[in-house]
């Protein structure tokens, strides 16, 4: 679909909810649903979507939710995928069977989620697991997750005379997650919409688990003007920070390729999160550290990849 | 485990697991997610015998954890089907967070528990600090004395949780392999009977609705938090009430009457045991006749205040036995016994016995000593 057939979608997410203004969820969460045809059923993890979205008696959903908990939204949706099935095999009634997705932040899928998400993914339940990585606890005030980049200033991982942000690289989780070898894992990006819609649109064409990895800067954890969410995850895209690619059985295809990238420094300059890397001075060592982190991930990918 | 026949009555020789495992094949739930942990493993290994064998029409799953196994039990009830599990101790601590949230959901899910002991230090036997330890999650609790009750106790149990007035999970308690492994007579109902009894299931949520589409678990902020635990608190306090109509209507068709409160020896008993579990039944064994009498608590939560003390106030010493450590402060049965005493002109002595913790054995001449020195 492009930009205009999927404006014309119903998103199912009414406006009204509470996420800041710049937030990259919503564009997320509107554009998976606006690729998605038929019933649906959301299922929402502990964290900024939810708490946003369902502040009672209020709800801006037009589709069923279900929050649980933090660590265990795999785990749910597991259960609503297998009273689907039942209901499949032992009614008489003929209704379309709804699309199962879950939506988690990085928290609650890198970190404390993973283990229930894993056991999902091995289980093979028909599921679309989108995770909205913005890569810190921004819900609960900007802590550091597996996914905070090395070099990131978060309420926990401080810049102060012993420390310049955090001291480690990201987790690889969409790596992790194709080593399940699952039917299909993709990463994307909320600035590059079409490709999203692309990926839940062939991703729903396979049985079993599939996944999609969306980055999704936050204008308050990663300190950048409102307007400017698109552009800083454009940047992620540019500097390959973040490639955006997918991987359907054993063949991993770049789905926007980015032939000649940009520097990281143009991705982290554009966030007050590593401003303490450029000023009062240059922290020339880590720089060169994230970049080398940042290559060497693009090597890996491109060994394996149609470019 | 053979079950021929079960068009009828039967009498089977049945481990309390087991008798776990055919009342869960007569319900046929749509859903049951488990996980393995000593000393409920039987009753998962016998269901998964009998999805292998279609006798049941269940989606099994074998999720990663007990966490999630509670998680996705959650999941399948809220879109509208009967979902079941069963657990254990570490296995129940785990899911202590998912209690709340099934509780506060509403969702009347069954969940079996053989009772052991919690780490540390690790010991796999009976004690009751797993499902005491929760006791404050919003789940009722039914504690069975033997494999007969744990089959029929299962039954009239999804037949409360899903009453309309309640709408509330329960776990259904027996003692780790004192009476989970040990095989007794079970007299069975007909699979047709106990269809009978259960009916079809009512959802009061069904999250594949898409054309009403609910929100379930949402925020709730301070302006609405008190309203809705009020609601659940008093949903609660209703099973008291549905307890006995429940518990009636099973009745007439096993002949087996289950209060929930068992009064054994006790109208003219100046001394009274009060316990739950297998040991109501050692108890019962060892007073016989003599002038001690016997209160076996069979539902637990909601507990039955009113009843325990019409049951016990004419006694001068009450011995309440806990198969619970507690650190500082009185064991739970025992609060509980002491705070239904409350009130009463001469109330009796009460008195609070730990016991039988990592399923130390608690025998009739450790009953009887306990008396002698009294």
């Amino acid at each position: 679909m492009n930009i205009k057939e999927l404006a014309e979608k119903s998103s199912r997410l009414s406006p009204g909810h509470l996420t800041c203004s710049g937030c990259g969820i919503p564009l997320a969460v509107r554009t998976v649903l606006r690729s998605i045809a038929g019933p649906v059923v959301v299922v929402g993890a502990t964290g900024y979507l939810e708490v946003t979205t369902t502040i009672f008696p209020y709800t801006s959903w037009e589709c069923p939710f279900i929050h649980s908990a933090f660590e265990n939204a795999a785990a749910s949706a597991s259960g609503i995928c297998a009273a689907v099935e039942f209901l499949k095999k032992n009614t008489s009634k003929k209704s379309p069977e709804p699309t199962i997705v879950v939506f988690g932040g990085d928290g609650g899928t890198y970190d404390i989620g993973l283990q229930s998400l894993s056991g999902a993914l091995e289980r093979g339940h028909n599921l679309l697991y989108i995770c909205y990585d913005n890569e810190a606890y921004m819900n609960t005030g900007v802590q550091r997750s597996s996914a905070t980049p090395l070099g990131a200033w978060t309420t926990t991982s401080e810049v102060g005379k012993r420390a310049l942000g955090k001291p480690t690289q990201r987790k690889n989780l969409t790596r992790i997650i194709a080593a399940h070898g699952i039917t299909y894992t993709a990463q994307a990006s909320i600035s590059h919409l079409t490709d999203l819609s692309a990926k839940v649109e062939k991703a729903l064409t396979f049985p079993g688990p599939k996944f999609i990895n969306i980055l999704q800067p936050c204008t308050t954890g990663w300190k950048f003007a409102p307007s400017q969410t698109v552009t800083v995850a454009r940047l992620a895209v540019e500097t390959r920070f973040w490639p955006l690619y997918e991987v359907v059985g054993d063949k991993t295809q770049v789905t926007v390729a980015v032939p000649e990238p940009r520097p990281v420094e143009d991705f982290l300059k554009a966030q007050g999160r590593f401003k303490h890397l450029f000023e009062p001075q240059r922290q020339g060592e880590v720089l060169t550290q994230i970049q080398a982190g940042v290559d060497q991930e693009w090597q890996r990918l491109a060994k394996n990849a149609t470019i | 485990m053979k079950t021929n026949n079960p068009s009828k009555t039967q009498v089977l020789a049945l481990t309390g697991a087991q008798a776990t495992t055919e009342a869960m094949r007569q319900v046929n739930p749509a859903v049951v997610a488990a996980y393995p942990i000593t000393p409920q493993t039987p009753i998962i290994e016998g269901f998964a015998g009998m999805v292998a064998d279609g006798l049941v029409a269940t989606e099994l799953i074998r999720v990663e954890s007990e966490h999630s196994a509670l998680s996705a039990v959650v999941g399948a009830q809220a879109s509208g089907v009967r979902a079941m599990t069963a657990s254990s101790s570490a296995g129940l601590a785990l899911m202590f967070e998912v209690l709340g949230v099934a509780s506060g959901l509403r969702l009347p899910i069954v969940m079996s528990i053989a009772n052991r002991a919690l780490s540390s230090p690790i010991n796999i036997h009976c004690d009751h600090s797993d499902t005491m330890g929760v006791r404050e999650q919003g789940w009722l609790q039914i504690y069975s004395e033997n494999p007969q009750e744990v089959y029929d106790h299962t039954l009239l149990a999804l037949k409360l949780a899903e009453h309309p007035e309640v709408q509330l999970p329960i776990m259904v308690c027996q003692d780790g392999f004192i009476t989970s492994h040990a095989t007794e007579r079970v007299a069975t109902l007909a699979d047709e009977t106990v269809q009978q009894f259960i009916g079809p299931y009512q959802p009061q949520t069904n999250l594949l609705d898409n054309k009403k589409p609910e929100t379930l678990g949402p925020l709730a902020l301070p302006n609405s938090q008190m309203e809705i635990k009020e609601l659940q608190m008093g949903a609660a306090n209703r099973a008291l009430g549905v307890y006995p109509q429940v518990a009636k209507e099973l009745e007439t068709i096993t002949k087996r009457g289950y209060p929930a409160i068992e009064a054994f020896n006790l109208d003219k008993a100046g001394v009274a045991i009060v316990t739950l579990g297998s040991t109501a039944g050692t108890v019962k064994h060892t007073i016989g006749k003599s002038k001690v009498g016997l209160l076996k608590i069979r539902l637990f939560r909601p507990f039955p205040y009113k009843k325990v003390k019409e049951a016990l106030g004419h006694c001068q010493k009450v011995i309440v036995l806990d198969r619970t450590p507690t650190y500082g402060a009185g064991a739970p049965l025992y609060l509980d016994v002491k705070s239904a005493l409350y009130g009463l002109e001469n109330p009796p002595v009460v008195e609070s016995i730990i016991f039988g913790l990592g399923g130390r054995d608690f025998g009739p001449e450790d009953i009887e000593s306990l008396l002698q020195n009294r």
